[in-house]
């Protein structure tokens, strides 16, 4: 039942994993660009991935920065939750290579990897009525030995991610009787909890009234500043303008475009990854950008 | 604005209290089992006996006296309480591992391999009188137990062809498509045994009469490691129950847990199989009882179940043995209280399904 060893994770150290972490408020306690010259966190090199004959991911190479929250974007069947599912493991690269903190992907043990990357997935059912702080306790699985028995730190890493994410009203409560918008609440904070330098979100705002949707994606945006890498998968442009460091298009398994919201949100862009008629503006009352899209009409045909 | 919900959740019981409140009710029950039947005996009179298994006890019964209490009652009182722990464990396992409160041990088609293995020793014995091991008490156990083993194996294969995250899904299928099959199997081989087909049938319904020591020991040589190995995966189990891609990036490897854990469950309710027969609803309905008191931590809810199927199976044994006319088996007790048990647990399910 030995705890594992807790260290801090340190700039310029790549195998430092997240350990003992109260869910962060000070800033660059993950090691990231405050500590100046530091390489990718994540690097992907001509990396592969088919489904059966189709190819989901193709040769794609990027990578991601710690202290920044990447938004990936792109069309239903680009490849977005694919990468994510890469980049934890969960699949298997048909060819190419991760990266992750200077060593490949692969070489690392399922529970060292548990302790630099947590993933929030789309959706996550909840077959029995564990509590709220229960679920959330779970997330400190990869810090804890065979029996589970959660230390000060645990508890208090799972006290934090509850009250971050706005659950402290409902710790109590059984998850299989909370409605879907506090269901996602839920698992990002289970993730959260985790204590990772990494984190993967999949569609996080999915099922959150407009609220909700704006608080947690501040909240994630200042878990990047803290020093983590965050990485969202989100179909909201404009969400992802103001809340993004940097915007990464994915079409067809291939990077069509990555960058800050003023190099890559543009009319030419947009259209040619969705493939509809598109229009991106200032918004002056949210400071951000205003995006429009309107079916284009058909070549040689008439609007029905 | 919170809603106000309609159901609060009612507080839960400790599992150190219901444990300890568990254990009392074995051992009065065991003594009270003890003590009851065509030869009552009086608590003085047990204790007496049970100080004689100490070292240097000694006891004032008559002889004939002690062996029905000794050679006869409390074997098979302990075989039926091992075999109550071990269904109610591999229950609470089951209904974990395929993420479904209405699993049981016998979901993935252990009770099927089991009876057609018995089924085809004791035809094979009624035709083949000349071969003396065939008709052994013990022989029947065997091939219960092989076969039941031989279709969790086949169901895990099945159920990993298409699908390497061998998923509940998957599982559940491949199990019942094994039932189907060895079901077929059963009616042939009792079309076959023809007028003596209720060997067959009084085998497959369960009952603890004339069970020994033997008996006991077979139970608990599966019982005792698939525990170990449950506590052992108990947090793992947990963290299962929240799906696969959580419990992945969570460090747990799920296949390995589930193969593991199926292997520890089912060749426990393999072990109840092979000396009782087929009992159903104690596997079914305890772990959902000590979910529903103490939650659904499988650190509590796993030994919990144990203790309960133990207490549970214990009881009825001495409800048909002593206190109902002409011994029905209890396989059959079971399966009468299954029905409306079966009822309350679907109507709690869909009143949840359904709220909110």
């Amino acid at each position: 039942m030995a705890r594992r060893e807790d260290r801090p994770p340190a700039a310029g150290d790549p195998d430092a994993a997240a350990g003992g972490h109260d869910g962060g408020t000070v800033a660059g306690s993950f090691g990231g660009r405050g500590g100046g010259k530091s390489g990718p966190w994540i690097s992907v090199r001509s990396l592969d991935f088919h489904h059966g004959p189709r190819k989901v991911i193709d040769s794609l190479d990027l990578d991601f920065h710690p202290g920044r929250h990447y938004v990936l974007a792109g069309p239903n069947g680009a490849g977005k939750s694919t990468l994510l599912d890469l980049l934890c493991r969960l699949r298997k690269p048909s060819a190419g290579s991760i990266e992750l903190m200077g060593r490949s992907l692969d070489s690392h043990d399922p529970g060292e990897l548990a302790r630099k990357v947590a993933l929030a997935p789309q959706s996550s059912a909840f077959n029995f009525a564990f509590t709220v702080r229960e679920v959330v306790r779970l997330g400190r699985r990869p810090h804890l030995g065979v029996w589970g028995v959660l230390g000060p730190e645990d508890k208090e890493a799972a006290e934090t991610a509850i009250r971050r994410l706005g659950l402290g009203k409902l710790a109590d409560k059984p998850v299989t009787a909370l409605s879907g918008g506090e269901a996602q609440r839920v698992v990002l904070a289970r993730t959260l909890a985790q204590s990772t330098p990494v984190l993967l979100l999949d569609e996080p705002t999915s099922s959150l009234d407009v609220a909700q949707a704006l608080e947690l994606l501040s909240v994630v945006r200042e878990l990047a500043e803290d020093g983590r890498l965050v990485v969202t998968v989100s179909h909201d442009l404009a969400a992802a303008a103001t809340y993004a460091h940097e915007i990464v298009f994915l079409k067809d398994g291939k990077l069509a475009a990555a960058g800050g919201r003023d190099e890559v949100l543009t009319d030419g862009m947009l259209e040619s990854v969705f493939e509809a008629q598109a229009r991106v503006g200032p918004d002056e009352f949210t400071g951000g950008v205003r995006v429009s899209f309107r079916r284009r009409p058909r070549r040689g045909g008439r609007p029905e | 604005m919170p809603r106000p919900r309609p159901n609060p959740t009612p507080p839960r019981l400790s599992p150190y209290l219901l444990g300890a409140g568990l254990t009392a009710a074995l051992i009065v029950l065991l003594l009270w089992s003890l003590g009851s039947g065509h030869m009552p005996f009086s608590p003085g009179e047990i204790l007496s006996f049970l100080t004689s298994y100490l070292p240097g006890g000694e006891t004032d019964l008559p002889e004939t006296r002690a062996l029905v209490l000794g050679g006869v009652r409390l074997p098979r009182l302990v075989t039926a309480l091992l075999s109550g722990a071990a269904l109610g464990l591999s229950g609470a396992v089951f209904q974990g591992l395929l993420l479904n409160p209405l699993a049981d041990p016998y979901t993935l088609g252990v009770s099927s391999g089991a009876a057609f293995g018995a089924s085809v020793v004791i035809i094979l014995s009624l035709s083949l009188p000349a071969l003396p091991f065939l008709s052994s008490p013990l022989t029947p156990a065997l091939g219960a137990f092989v076969f039941s083993a031989l279709t969790l194996a086949v169901v895990v294969a099945l159920a990993s062809d298409g699908d390497k995250r061998l998923s509940p899904t998957s599982l559940i299928l491949a199990g019942v498509i094994m039932s189907a099959i060895l079901s077929a199997g059963i009616s042939f081989i009792k079309y076959l045994a023809g007028e003596q087909v209720s060997s067959i049938i009084f085998w497959l319904l369960g009952s603890f009469q004339a069970r020994t020591w033997t008996d006991s020991g077979l139970v608990l040589l599966f019982f005792c490691p698939a525990m170990v190995v449950s506590l052992l995966s108990a947090t793992d189990l947990n963290i299962m129950t929240l799906g696969f891609k959580s419990a992945e990036t969570l460090g747990v490897d799920t296949r390995r847990v589930r193969l593991r854990l199926l292997a520890a469950a089912s060749l426990a309710a393999s072990a109840s199989v092979a000396v009782a027969g087929i009992i159903g609803f104690v596997g079914l309905i305890v772990p959902h009882l000590v979910r529903l008191l103490t939650g659904p931590d499988h650190r509590s809810l796993l030994p919990l179940s144990a203790l309960g199927g133990a207490v549970l199976l214990l009881a009825a044994d001495t409800v048909v043995r002593a206190h109902l006319p002409g011994e029905i088996p209890v396989g059959v007790l079971t399966a009468l209280l299954a029905g409306p048990a079966f009822l309350m647990i679907f109507r709690r399910r869909m009143r949840d399904l359904t709220r909110g």
